[in-house]
Order: C-alpha cells, then sequence, then structure tokens
C-alpha cells in the first residue's frame, strides 16, 4: 500500500553525515514505490546552495545529488520560506529551479497530510 | 597571554559562538571551522557581535576550505578574514593555548 511520507532534512551538509543519510534515505525509499516528499528547513537549507566544492574537504558533493531527486520520482521537494529568509538566501542562489517555497502555514498544511515523517 | 578560540557547529542551531563571545578578551582571536563557517557570513545571527569585536581588536578567521566547501565565499562579511591549513597551524603557534568550542 502506497503511504505519504514526508523526509524533513535540517542539518547543513558536511559537519555531520546526517545530510548525506537524509538523502540516501530518500533514493532508498523511492524503490519501493511510495509518495515521497523531502522538505529542507533550518540550516538545511545549506545544502541546497550552488557552488559548493566539497573535494577541498574531501567529501561527496551533496548539491550534486539533490537535483537527480526528481530522477527518482521524487518531483515534491519544498524549502521553509522563514529559515531562507533567516540565512539571507534567495531562490536564484538554489540548484533546484523547480523548488516550492513553504512558510509555516504551509508546512504545517504539508505535515498534516502526510500518514509518516521522517526526521534528519 | 592570549587565547585561539574555535568554532566548528554552526551558530543557528548551536549555542557554542555565544558562549565563545562572552569569554573572548582582547588580543584573542576566534577562528571559525567546519559548520562553525556559517557564522562568517554577512547575515549569522552573531554579526553584529563579531563585528563589534574586531573593532576592540580580537581577529577573527574563517579555513577557506570549509568555506568554497560550502558555496560561502561570496557570502563571507568582510571583517572576516579566510585563511588556509598552513595560517591554521600557525595561529595555533601565535597564541598560548587553544580552547576548542566543539
Amino acid at each position: 500500500m502506497q503511504k505519504k511520507i514526508l523526509l524533513i532534512s535540517r542539518r547543513a551538509p558536511y559537519g555531520n553525515s546526517t545530510a548525506r543519510e537524509a538523502l540516501d534515505t530518500a533514493l532508498a525509499a523511492s524503490v519501493y514505490d511510495q509518495d515521497i516528499s523531502v522538505l529542507f528547513m533550518d540550516d538545511g537549507v545549506f545544502q541546497l546552495l550552488k557552488n559548493q566544492h566539497s573535494q577541498l574537504i574531501d567529501q561527496k558533493n551533496i548539491a550534486s545529488t539533490i537535483p537527480a531527486l526528481p530522477l527518482y520520482g521524487i518531483e515534491n521537494i519544498y524549502v521553509h520560506q522563514n529559515s531562507m529568509d533567516e540565512r539571507a538566501i534567495s531562490i536564484e542562489e538554489l540548484v533546484l529551479d523547480e523548488i516550492k517555497m513553504l512558510n509555516d502555514d504551509d508546512v504545517k498544511h504539508l505535515l498534516n497530510q502526510q500518514d509518516h515523517l521522517l526526521s534528519f | 597571554m592570549s587565547t585561539l578560540h574555535t568554532i566548528n557547529k554552526s551558530p543557528y542551531t548551536n549555542n557554542t559562538l555565544n558562549s565563545c563571545l562572552r569569554i573572548c578578551a582582547q588580543n584573542d582571536a576566534i577562528l571559525l571551522l567546519e559548520d562553525g563557517v556559517f557564522g562568517a557570513i554577512k547575515a549569522a545571527p552573531a554579526a553584529t557581535e563579531l563585528q563589534s569585536l574586531t573593532k576592540t581588536g580580537v581577529k577573527i578567521f574563517a579555513l577557506i576550505n570549509d568555506l568554497k566547501a560550502r558555496g560561502l565565499e561570496e557570502k563571507l562579511a568582510p571583517n572576516i578574514q579566510p585563511i588556509d591549513y598552513d595560517a591554521f597551524v600557525q595561529l595555533t603557534l601565535d597564541h598560548h593555548r587553544v580552547q576548542s568550542w566543539y
């Protein structure tokens, strides 16, 4: 049975492995034909910045994996507007053009629609 | 008798930078590295405090590789100096001790 699953990614990339694990989980879960959405909020929005040169600290580039999500059938990718504002990040600075911006009320509504939440 | 303070956590999700700012004395230096470099951008929560510290003579640095890895080079606040790993080693020699706020 297909379930609605929202994966919430709230950590910055590279300082620890949480951001990478969130993406790996999304890609793995997509294989099981579930209705998966991804929400980036708090420091998680930093994962979406262009111009990341993670090879300088010997890490795989997270920003290059994120645009692959739609290829795995994960079309619903959201970002929390307030988290972007707090960090003075504009939508033009992100690796995804098709990302949907959500305010606090939109996030509440999104959570209410889900069967399961996966928090990273 | 100065101290080098190192910060490796994002100031958006962690309070270590604030703890450091309270303790930091004149002639000390602060180095932001790993996720600590998110505190070096112009919009960072403690940007104003860091700026006033700079005026009192405290030098603030951010590790360039960590900035570039996260795509933050263009967002760096003007009062914070980007440095490489060699300069990091030199900083540990220039100060009497290192306090790591991890």
